[in-house]
């Protein structure tokens, strides 16, 4: 049985190796190619960074405010709530005390984190 | 291999190839140029790339928006004195091997506007050009036969001897000085090492019109 797995298998490890080999063949046939009749052409202007003609000015990473990502992430996270709001009220009737409380002390965590936010000033938009 | 024994091998259906052929077959036959039009001749460029004309057919339809992956740069207008440090630059940024077509006559030596503070007198002072094409602007017919003209050039180039092209030879420049911005023109004027290659690769060095020079 365990003979037959490996037999059947065989042709797709087989064709696997040949897709691979098909695109690296090119690759290093391109490489050797370039070691044999073309010689390394570098410079300080055709290694920059930005391709546009233009010199590039500043640093690449720009200083940015971070308050779109704060009211994104607070966003995400009251989206992911109504995932788990959704299965709760579908069984609410059928619920004991117990988990409606558990429930209750989920709302309240992020109902905290949401006017902890608010106090923050983050939900004002400057 | 002998001309002629090729010709009697063709005949009896045996294909002789040498691996230069190839390789020039195979390049002339893709040349990717750049996404960049300056002026109005860029409009008969784009036209040449349409249906009607079809530049697709010689394996060139795929313009690349990066020098990274261009090979050919088709200086498709008026070259202002403003825009050629950003031309030279692009070309440096090309990747070897890297042709030029310039296209009418604005490219070639400022055209009607060659009289003008601002033009610059042919991209040709700062960048090796491989063809020019004379015209007001060329039709799309011009720049497809400018094209078969860089396809007919590429075919011919030896991968090895002292005929080699510049791209192949290590002591050949990679980048071209990128003019700056003086106080009366450009700085420098014109770049004469261009010219030098120029004249190396077809010892075809053509008397210029320099009566605009400034």
């Amino acid at each position: 049985m365990n003979q037959t797995v490996t037999d059947s298998y065989l042709p797709i490890v087989v064709l696997a190796i040949a897709a691979a080999g098909f695109a690296i063949a090119p690759l290093l046939l391109a490489q050797l190619w370039a070691k044999k009749f073309s010689p390394r052409k570098p410079g300080a202007i055709k290694n920059t960074v930005y391709e546009c003609g233009l010199e590039s000015k500043d640093d690449g990473p720009l200083p940015f405010r971070p308050e779109y990502y704060l009211y994104a992430i607070i966003f995400l996270i009251f989206d992911v709530e109504v995932i788990f709001l959704l299965p709760f009220a579908v069984a609410f009737t059928g619920l004991t005390i117990g988990p409606v409380i558990a429930m209750l002390f989920f709302l309240l965590l992020l109902a905290e984190g949401l006017v902890w936010a608010w106090q923050k000033g983050v939900l004002t938009w400057v | 291999m002998d001309q002629n024994l090729k010709i009697e091998l063709s005949k009896q259906g045996i294909v002789t190839t040498t691996l230069e052929e190839l390789y020039n077959w195979g390049r002339k036959n893709s040349v990717w140029p750049m996404t960049f039009g300056l002026a109005c001749c860029a409009i008969e460029m784009i036209a040449t790339t349409m249906a009607r004309y079809d530049l697709a057919r010689f394996g060139a339809e795929v313009f690349r928006p990066s020098p990274r992956q261009a090979d050919l740069m088709i200086v498709s207008g008026t070259v202002t004195k403003k825009m050629a440090p950003q031309v030279v630059r692009l070309y440096n940024q090309m990747a070897e091997p890297k042709y030029v077509i310039a296209m009418g006559a604005c490219a070639i030596s400022g055209g009607p506007f060659k009289q003008g503070y601002n033009v610059l007198k042919g991209i040709d002072r700062y960048i090796p050009v491989d063809v020019h094409i004379p015209g007001c602007p060329p039709r799309p017919e011009a720049l497809i036969d400018a094209f078969m003209t860089l396809q007919r050039k590429i075919d011919e180039q030896a991968l090895t001897g002292s005929n080699k092209p510049r791209h192949l030879d290590p002591d050949a420049p990679s980048e071209f000085v990128v003019p700056r911005y003086g106080a009366h023109d450009l700085d420098p004027p014109n770049n004469p090492e261009v010219w030098v290659i120029l004249n190396n690769i077809d010892s075809c060095g053509t008397g210029r019109d320099d009566a605009g020079e400034d």
